[in-house]
């Protein structure tokens, strides 16, 4: 009995290990320097890694989660305080109403869903960007919210294969 | 969700309108700097092999370069040490203020990438050294921007080509005031409320002039790249190109500049 209780902790353990990893590495490739011309292919990472973490454990990431990352990501890319935050929270509510459907949808339905909430996500993040001051004209901007559903499928599995490893 | 959602809103309202937000970002902002470093280190660490790789040859050939370069700018600074002294000996005969020499010291870039909307760098330099909010930063070329946001070890600093960065300066030949503005993503400045007739004209060198009592007077800011009067308007139209190299330098110098009292 003692035992059972000991490796579900350990399980609960591994697998929060692998969430505080994971939201480790999605913030250090936000801010990698990569060169200029694949900087506006960059996915947005945190983004995509908190959709699959509410996804999967909607009870323990929820929305205080999300804020505390956005907040963070704010810092980190001097963005305005709260612009990241305030959309992560959204993001992090919608998916947690709906992620038993969500859950049931196949691969490529659920890569769509995630192509429309990066869609959302930029065009949130311009629309603050425009409201406090600094714009930037380029269509190249919207190519991260193609690549970020490009990448996907490929988190899933992965993300997918770390967690039956660790349980 | 409300509750976080309005607390995000009430952010970003305070961190645009108010001032306490600079210190919530600097105490996030040791949270963030071991992220910001381990990023920077790989980078650093290629760029060590890389130093370490070099051959003999270029080494050899490298030094001599520079040995050609430092006859120059000794040459050349002995003729800056005598203009320095009579400069000084005006500047006693006006009885005005003497021009202090500024404190500085050398700070460098962490190879991180910010949000493509605002031209901003990290300096591996914060508090802990001294640096101040408003501190301006220098390249070897010219004024880089200045600094606008001090954590404990690190410190963001918003260049000159930002939309949000404004320097006074003046017109080195004709010494006209005006106020460079960053232009945002294409990495120019242009100078703002110039009339028509006023004397700027392509290839001026524009310098820092002081009246902001933050940047030190007589760092070059840029070069005007075109003059442009269009019909109608009331203000030309002036692009200038930054001195200071913002994409190729990695070392920076921050200056410490006691408050210039102008003659």
């Amino acid at each position: 009995m003692v035992k059972k209780i000991d490796s579900i902790m350990n399980s609960q353990l591994k697998i929060y290990f692998i969430i505080v990893i994971s939201f480790l590495l999605a913030m250090m490739l936000t801010i990698l320097p990569l060169p200029n011309w694949a900087n506006w292919l960059r996915p947005i990472w945190i983004l995509i890694v908190l959709i699959y973490w509410v996804l999967m454990m909607p009870n323990s990431i929820s929305i205080e989660v999300a804020w505390i990352l956005g907040l963070l990501l704010d810092v980190l890319t001097g963005t305005t305080l709260g612009e990241h935050a305030l959309i992560l929270v959204i993001v992090a509510y919608f998916i947690n109403k709906f992620y038993l459907r969500m859950r049931l949808f196949s691969l490529w339905q659920q890569t769509l869903t995630v192509f429309t909430i990066v869609v959302i996500y930029q065009v949130f993040i311009f629309c603050i960007q425009g409201l406090t001051g600094s714009i930037l004209i380029t269509w190249q901007y919207w190519l991260s919210s193609l690549t970020s559903a490009m990448l996907w499928p490929w988190l899933f599995t992965l993300l997918q294969g770390f967690c039956t490893e660790a349980k | 969700m409300f509750i976080f959602a309005t607390l995000a809103i009430f952010l970003m309202i305070a961190d645009n309108r108010l001032h306490f937000s600079v210190k919530i970002r600097s105490a996030l902002s040791i949270i963030v700097a071991p992220i910001q470093y381990l990023v920077n280190w790989p980078v650093e660490f290629i760029d060590r092999i890389d130093d370490y790789l070099t051959s003999q040859h270029k080494l050899l050939e490298e030094n001599t370069q520079l040995h050609n370069e430092q006859l120059l700018l000794q040459a050349k600074i002995q003729k800056f040490m005598a203009l320095e002294k009579e400069n000084a000996q005006l500047r006693a005969l006006l009885s005005s203020a003497a021009h202090i020499d500024a404190q500085v010291l050398a700070a460098q870039i962490l190879a991180v990438n910010l949000n493509p909307f605002d031209q901003q760098i990290i300096l591996d330099k914060g508090k802990r050294e001294g640096v101040y909010l408003g501190q301006p930063v220098l390249d070897a070329y010219g004024v880089m921007g200045q600094i606008i946001d001090v954590g404990p070890i690190t410190s963001r600093t918003l260049l000159v080509t930002s939309p949000h960065s404004a320097i006074p300066i003046q017109d080195s030949r004709s010494g006209i005031r005006a106020i460079a503005v960053g232009e945002g993503y294409s990495g120019d400045i242009k100078l703002i409320y110039v009339t028509d007739t006023m004397d700027i004209k392509p290839r001026d060198l524009l310098v820092t002039s002081g009246l902001d009592l933050k940047f030190p007077i007589g760092y070059p800011v840029g070069v005007v790249n075109t003059v442009e009067h269009i019909p109608g308007e009331r203000f030309a139209q002036i692009k200038v190109t930054p001195s200071a190299k913002l994409n190729l330098s990695r070392q920076v110098l921050l200056v410490w500049s006691k408050k210039l009292t102008r003659s």
